[in-house]
């Protein structure tokens, strides 16, 4: 399958493409669009595009059609959903569906950019991963897995279960991966509350890209790990353990579980 | 006019009243006259009696001076008309009148007639036969007369003068004539007392129960009639004042009731509605804004980022940029208010909820010198809520109540406890299947507010589709077919074409066949086919019981909300704050409690305060 271009935008706003297409020729990157849900699961069934922006409300179908078509055809692309109807829902379920990340419109040019970045940085991983396995090199060199009994949101967050009831909140590894060195993070406050798959915290990198990171459970902050606070880069050493970031009291646990993917599934 | 209840009312009463007293005063009258024409007539008899017996001496005698004197002074007594006897033949020999003396006298006379009516002279009559009353002109009073025979005796025909013959058996008679004028006077003045009488006992009558129709039925029906008629141009919140303990003022109580009802009934039911288009119409409206504002984000962004050495551009377009994340904003918040996600609910304690909502407003509450009085249930059940969502409830309606209560101080009052409900009424069918398990709820036709359930009929050669209400006991049911139901008529899936009939088994009330619906893990719902039956049947529900519910009052002592506010304080962007608020307060409230199947109502009086009452079902339907 030839690659023609970087990244294929879905979209049925003339504007929102055109936009794109400006946006990531600042980085360089080049674009095809497709209007609607039909030509772009002719392109992705012609043509491998590594980076896929892809609106939900399409007026043939909703986006999660092309998600699925990707999974059936096994086709790794990195796919970013955006939608102008934001809901918690479609967020949530873009990332359990494999996308990689989920952007509500209007978005500014460093979120979608930045975006971007990590897409093709996943994308880099993917690769080095799959020529690596052809050598039969151990994968854990180029990121930690979370462990078992952990549970995460995409690629990004995860979330682990304590015996009190608890749920510490944590950034996985290879989300750490798709970024630059960890400069600074911007936390919620204690007794705040977050929801699940909006974002609730931002991480700003030593090249100044700011990534927010979508929560992977909806509750209440009881308590903010201090070392992170005064040690960054904790997370990036120890992203499991030491640096988890907020310990949750959840609000409905059991039923927000279904959208996150156990750690120990293979599936990325 | 005789329309009126009250005038048939006082007219039957007086239609019998006078009935009663004419038969009364007929009868009356009648006997009183007779009596008083017996003494008369007993009083004539008696005096021709006398006449006779102190003239018999004279007669004897045959001094005729005399006897005429004697009847001379009996005649001048008043009353007494006329005293004359007369001989065999009808010659007047004596009379009081001494112009009708030696006069002959008809046989045919009023005063003869009596003996004389035979053809041969009676000798021996009784006294009613004697006696007659007559008019002498039609226009004159009437008199009564009285003839006494004189017989004759011994003495008379042995008398020295020889004047009568011993074969003779009557002399002649004595007629004696009295004016009835008195009596006929007493008579009348006793009828035309009578007739006043009867005349002033039914005006009081008509006048006493006209008083009592319209203090007990006209002007509390009237009343009643006015509410009707303002219920029925669309005035749910008009309610009758006291009309006390009668059957009317039971009606005017069970009325207010009823419309009261109706209003909340009407307004949880119009509030789905709305909320549910404001909800599709946020959405849409979100998305349709949500794109043009992404263009014009990138857009001033890029620019921003190509721009970055030159300083004045950089400041507008930052204000670009600022302002077009402003409206992401406010989009956000339009969309989040307009979702008003299923509640993540958990267990927990109502009074809990309400500490923490009163914690938060503490400060207010303290500034505005309100008085909080907590009358809480310490036994509440624990209950499945979103605990955020009702206690941002619980807030609301506290800062409004601040609010109403204003900066002289006031009470609020939180109420918490426990009640039943019965569900017939309320329980809706959220789920129904066809044997095949298609879903035969229909999103797109609703009866009051919720999805009803459809199901295909075949008659004959037609088809269509009914759709029926989904609410248990309500009975709201669509057929709108344009062919007549034929016995043989069948209801199915419109899915599958299933039959939705239970076999073996008719409507107890009238054996039509009766259709059945799996509510998928609360039973069989049973409801007869026929368009004008009511019978229906949802085991599941019925053997639950009456369902319980917490409810909580909170009231305050504020400035209240006028009648005609009433009903719009749930509708989105609807305020009374004027700037200060943005309306949408009590309806993101009423959306809370409606996602927890509960139900807000309001009742207020301007200048006295207001309450709100909501009810939560102890048990959640997933």
């Amino acid at each position: 399958m030839s690659v023609t271009a970087d990244i294929l935008v879905i979209d049925d706003e003339p504007v929102v493409e055109d936009a794109v297409i400006k946006i990531c020729a600042l980085d360089n990157y080049s674009v095809e669009v497709a209007a609607n849900v039909k030509s772009a699961i002719e392109k992705i069934s012609k043509n491998y595009y590594p980076i896929i922006v892809c609106d939900i409300m399409m007026p043939d179908g909703d986006g999660f059609k092309v998600l699925e078509e990707l999974h059936n055809r096994n086709i790794d692309s990195s796919v970013i959903m955006t939608t102008g109807y934001s809901t918690v829902e479609n967020a949530v379920n873009s990332l359990y569906m494999g996308a990689i990340d989920f952007i509500p419109k209007p978005f500014t040019v460093d979120e979608l950019l930045n975006s971007v970045f990590r897409a093709n940085r996943y994308q880099q991983i993917k690769n080095r991963q799959k020529s690596f396995s052809m050598q039969n090199a151990d994968r854990e060199l180029l990121y930690v897995n979370c462990p078992v009994r952990y549970l995460r949101l995409g690629y990004a967050s995860w979330m682990f279960e304590e015996r009190d009831g608890s749920v510490l909140i944590g950034v996985c590894d290879l989300f750490l991966k798709t970024i630059e060195t960890v400069k600074s993070i911007e936390l919620s406050d204690h007794d705040e509350e977050i929801n699940q798959g909006i974002s609730c915290l931002s991480i700003t990198a030593t090249d100044e890209r700011t990534h927010k990171m979508l929560s992977p459970i909806s509750g209440r902050i009881v308590e903010v790990n201090q070392n992170i606070k005064t040690n960054p880069s904790l997370i990036e050493k120890d992203p499991y353990f030491e640096g988890w970031i907020y310990r949750v009291i959840p609000a409905d646990i059991e039923y927000e579980k279904k959208h996150l993917i156990m750690c120990s599934s293979e599936l990325l | 006019m005789f329309k009126k209840i009250g005038f048939r009312l006082i007219f039957a009463v007086a239609l019998t009243s006078l009935s009663i007293i004419g038969v009364f005063a007929y009868f009356n009258v009648q006997t009183h006259s007779r009596s008083l024409l017996l003494e008369v007539e007993r009083h004539a008899n008696q005096l021709g009696e006398t006449v006779i017996s102190s003239t018999r001496f004279d007669m004897m005698l045959n001094q005729r001076d005399r006897i005429q004197q004697v009847i001379n002074s009996i005649g001048t007594q008043p009353q007494i008309r006329d005293v004359r006897i007369l001989n065999k033949v009808g010659e007047v020999i004596y009379s009081s009148d001494s112009t009708t003396i030696n006069r002959m006298v008809d046989k045919k006379a009023e005063s003869c007639y009596a003996c004389h009516s035979a053809n041969e002279p009676l000798e021996k009559i009784s006294i009613t036969e004697r006696t007659r009353i007559y008019r002498l002109h039609p226009d004159s009073s009437r008199v009564i007369g009285i003839i006494t025979p004189i017989y004759n005796e011994k003495s008379c025909w042995q008398a020295d003068c020889h004047a009568h013959p011993k074969n003779q058996k009557v002399l002649g008679v004595l007629d004696v004539t009295i004016s009835l004028a008195d009596v006929d006077q007493t008579i009348q003045k006793s009828e035309l007392e009578i007739v006043v009488f009867a005349i002033v006992a039914i005006l009081g009558v008509g006048l006493l129960i006209g008083f009592f129709v319209r203090r007990w039925v006209s002007t509390p029906v009237n009343n009643l009639l006015g509410a009707t008629n303002q219920v029925s141009m669309g005035n749910l919140n008009y309610s009758i004042k006291d009309m006390g303990d009668d059957e009317i003022g039971k009606l005017a109580h069970s009325f207010n009731n009823m419309t009261k009802k109706l209003s909340e009934a009407r307004m949880q039911l119009f509030q789905s509605d709305k909320m549910a288009s404001l909800g599709r119409l946020a959405a849409g409206v979100a998305h349709e804004i949500n794109n043009p504002l992404t263009g014009v984000l990138t857009y001033s962004s890029f620019l921003l980022k190509r721009t970055k050495d030159n300083a004045e551009f950089q400041d507008d377009l930052k204000v670009i940029v600022r302002e077009t994340l402003r409206c992401r904003e406010i989009v956000k918040s339009l969309l989040d208010f307009a979702r008003q996600t299923v509640p993540k609910k958990n267990n927990a304690d109502i009074n809990e909820i309400i500490d923490k909502a009163v914690s938060v407003i503490e400060n207010q509450l303290v500034l505005n010198k309100v008085k909080l009085i907590k009358e809480v249930d310490k036994y509440l059940p624990k209950i499945t809520v979103d605990a955020n969502q009702i206690q941002q409830v619980f807030i609301n309606l506290f800062v409004n109540a601040a609010d109403a209560i204003g900066e002289n101080g006031g009470t609020l009052t939180v109420l918490t406890h426990q009640i039943s409900l019965s569900p017939y009424g309320l329980a809706q069918i959220k789920k129904a299947a066809c044997p095949k398990r298609h879903s035969l709820i229909d999103n797109e036709f609703k009866i009051g507010g919720f999805p009803s359930i459809k199901v295909k009929v075949l008659s004959e050669n037609n088809e269509g589709i009914i759709h029926l209400d989904p609410v248990y006991g309500k009975h709201r049911n669509e057929y709108n077919l344009i062919f007549p139901l034929t016995k043989d008529a069948k209801f199915v899936c419109p899915d599958c074409s299933s039959s939705l009939i239970l076999q073996d088994k008719t409507c107890p009330d009238c054996g039509s066949p009766v259709l059945v619906f799996d509510t998928s893990g609360q039973g069989l719902y049973e409801v007869c086919t026929s368009e004008k039956n009511n019978w229906e049947r949802w085991e599941f529900v019925d053997s639950a019981g009456l369902s319980e519910y917490i409810e909580i009052k909170i009231s305050d002592t504020g400035a209240g909300i006028n009648n005609e506010d009433l009903p719009k304080i749930f509708e989105p962007f609807f305020s009374t704050k004027g700037q200060k608020g943005t309306g949408l307060g009590l309806a993101v409230i009423w959306g809370i409690i409606d996602n927890h199947n509960g139900t807000i109502t309001v009742e207020s009086e301007v200048g006295k305060g207001t309450t709100f009452v909501i009810r939560l079902p102890l048990t959640q339907q997933r």
